[in-house]
């Protein structure tokens, strides 16, 4: 009886977080579709006009166009860089140099983000590159490459390497064994860490407000500076959009990735062990 | 914790094989291909990464002129130290909550059923992957002062009560967002943990709540101790949500370098935060790596 009693109590304590983790952030779904010009919760009538104002109005498009832009040619760059890294380190037989990397690949993870954003700020002024696209790129580049390598590094593990030594046995040169044996084997993990690069670049916050122009703003740099100065329900609107974008990203890239949740979950916990051995 | 690290521990069979491989001469020139593969990320990583942080930490000893001015500057104003006490008290406050709430989760997650816990498993990784600025602002709209919050409050007879730009407010938006980096580590040490043991334990007499606190509990401390490094470092360098749910009177030390950097220009004092930051970052990765060690050897020293 008192075991059943306990396992209620872990139950209800279980769910009661899930909730907390999940609930609140999906009030900006419906605070988007008030008719109201006030943030009230629950809106008491329905209309669309707070996305007709998002579209409306050329910051908010331009911010968006940016964040995709930004955030595509995050995902193609950091994925070449992170795979070819990842690939790179688990064929390394030098272990000390590869561990070595290895930190060094993943330390972007560690090191708060404010400390990162004075620093790329500074040298990107000296370069002229603040405010610029390359400019951003370079930055999130850097945030994101460390998922790429995480997630393909995961694939990896599960691979067969006897594979490749089977299609290098048949002749197949080293670049072709990789082409057609080993890439498409860890697809998953090259996709999934695709996406959590784009969604990384689409988030990021800290370092965008201090490279930001008046001529380059990302979505959540816009959404930062209204929030500052004004609460308007469009701030909602451009809310549950990215939601709903990084949530079907998302949750694509954690289906995607071998073994989907569990693995990522160990590679994230990965940082916890990470900052273990860097000392 | 080696489990914990394979995934980028190079594969454990290949050092054997290189010696082997030495000798056969011929690939002897290319024996270092998988190298120049890493080089493009490294290469960018010095240029984007580590020169810039470089830099930051030198400009605390440079800038404006040579000395450890900045320094003095910072730990010489008693509203600069309480900006740093405040942000080390935030973040230990911030720990503990995580904690209380993710132990029970975490522990949820081991012994629910293989769906039930893929469910739990998502449920803290959708939120992870959330972006910051959606939760932070939906935190804004549930506890501004005529929020959801607050109504709920009122119902229960509690007058509205400010949340909006107070210490309660930033810790109720980070604990959320922090939540993922507690329950992750603890759930990948309390998933290996032998269950056995606790119907050892029982078997010898011990009644199912004592098993768990004297067998299960002190098997998942390394989780412990990971978990709130984890979210105590994290929680130090926090800027978006303490920036939006805080008080600018109260300003936690990211905020402070904020200002100092982009609206003063004062780099050399933002380095000096800088440094002050991940010296304290460093330490405490320090201690828990001792207290890591130090637990290991105790258990091996057990057995």
């Amino acid at each position: 009886m008192s075991a059943r009693l306990a396992r209620a109590a872990l139950w209800t304590a279980g769910v009661l977080v899930a909730a907390w983790l999940v609930a609140p952030t999906l009030v900006v779904i419906p605070l988007s579709f008030t008719d109201k010009v006030s943030l009230t919760f629950p809106p008491t009538g329905w209309s669309t006009r707070w996305y007709a104002n998002f579209f409306g109005d050329s910051a908010w498009t331009a911010a968006l166009a940016n964040s995709l832009l930004v955030g595509v040619l995050v995902a193609v760059v950091a994925t070449t860089l992170g795979t070819a890294a990842a690939f790179g380190l688990s064929r390394w037989t030098n272990g000390r140099g590869a561990a070595a990397a290895s930190v060094l690949l993943l330390a972007p993870m560690i090191v708060p983000g404010i400390i990162l954003a004075i620093g790329i700020y500074a040298v990107f002024l000296k370069l002229g590159l603040a405010g610029t696209l390359v400019g951003f790129v370079a930055a999130h580049t850097v945030l994101a490459m460390p998922f790429v390598v995480v997630s393909v590094t995961a694939s990896l593990r599960t691979f067969d390497e006897r594979l490749e030594t089977a299609a290098a046995s048949l002749g197949a040169g080293r670049w072709a064994t990789f082409r057609q044996v080993t890439l498409p084997l860890i697809m998953p993990g090259v996709v999934s860490g695709a996406l959590f690069a784009f969604v990384t670049s689409f988030d990021e916050v800290v370092v965008s407000l201090f490279i930001q122009s008046p001529t380059l703003v990302t979505l959540p740099v816009q959404m930062y500076s209204s929030v500052t100065r004004e609460t308007d329900p469009t701030l909602a609107a451009a809310a549950t959009m990215i939601l709903v974008l990084t949530t079907v990203l998302v949750g694509g890239g954690l289906t995607l990735a071998a073994r989907a949740c569990i693995e990522v979950g160990q590679s994230h916990s990965l940082i916890a062990a990470m900052r273990i051995v860097a000392s | 914790m080696a489990a914990l690290l394979s995934p980028l521990s190079p594969s454990g069979p290949a050092p054997a094989a290189a010696p082997a491989e030495k000798g056969a001469g011929s690939r002897r020139g290319t024996r270092n291909w998988p190298f120049l593969l890493i080089v493009p990320a490294l290469l960018v990583l010095l240029a984007v990464f580590a020169y810039p942080v470089a830099q930051t930490f030198v400009s605390a000893f440079t800038t404006p002129s040579p000395g450890t001015g900045n320094f003095a500057w910072f730990f010489g104003s008693s509203a600069n130290v309480a900006v740093l006490t405040r942000t080390f008290s935030t973040a230990l406050w911030a720990t503990v909550i995580c904690l209380c709430l993710a132990y029970p989760y975490a522990y949820l997650m081991t012994v629910a059923s293989p769906r039930a816990r893929a469910a739990l498993l998502l449920i803290v990784m959708l939120p992870f992957w959330t972006s910051l600025m959606v939760r932070t602002f939906a935190w804004l709209v549930l506890l501004q002062d005529t929020g959801v919050v607050n109504g709920f409050l009122g119902l229960l007879g509690l007058g509205p009560v400010s949340l909006v730009r107070t210490q309660a407010g930033v810790l109720i938006g980070m604990v959320q967002i922090l939540m993922p980096f507690m329950v992750l580590p603890l759930y990948s040490v309390m998933s290996g943990i032998d269950r056995r043991l606790l119907t050892a334990a029982q078997s010898l007499g011990a009644r199912p709540l004592v098993a768990l606190l004297r067998v299960f509990v002190p098997l998942s401390l390394p989780g412990v101790a990971a978990g709130a490094t984890m979210v105590f470092i994290t929680s130090l360098g926090f800027y978006v949500t303490p920036a939006l749910l805080g008080s600018p009177s109260e300003a936690l030390i990211s905020q402070f370098m904020y200002t100092q950097v982009s609206g003063m220009l004062m780099w050399g004092r933002g380095g000096a935060m800088a440094v002050v930051l991940f010296a304290a970052t460093l330490l405490l990765i320090g201690l828990l790596g001792l207290a890591t060690r130090a637990g290991r050897r105790s258990r091996a020293g057990a057995r």
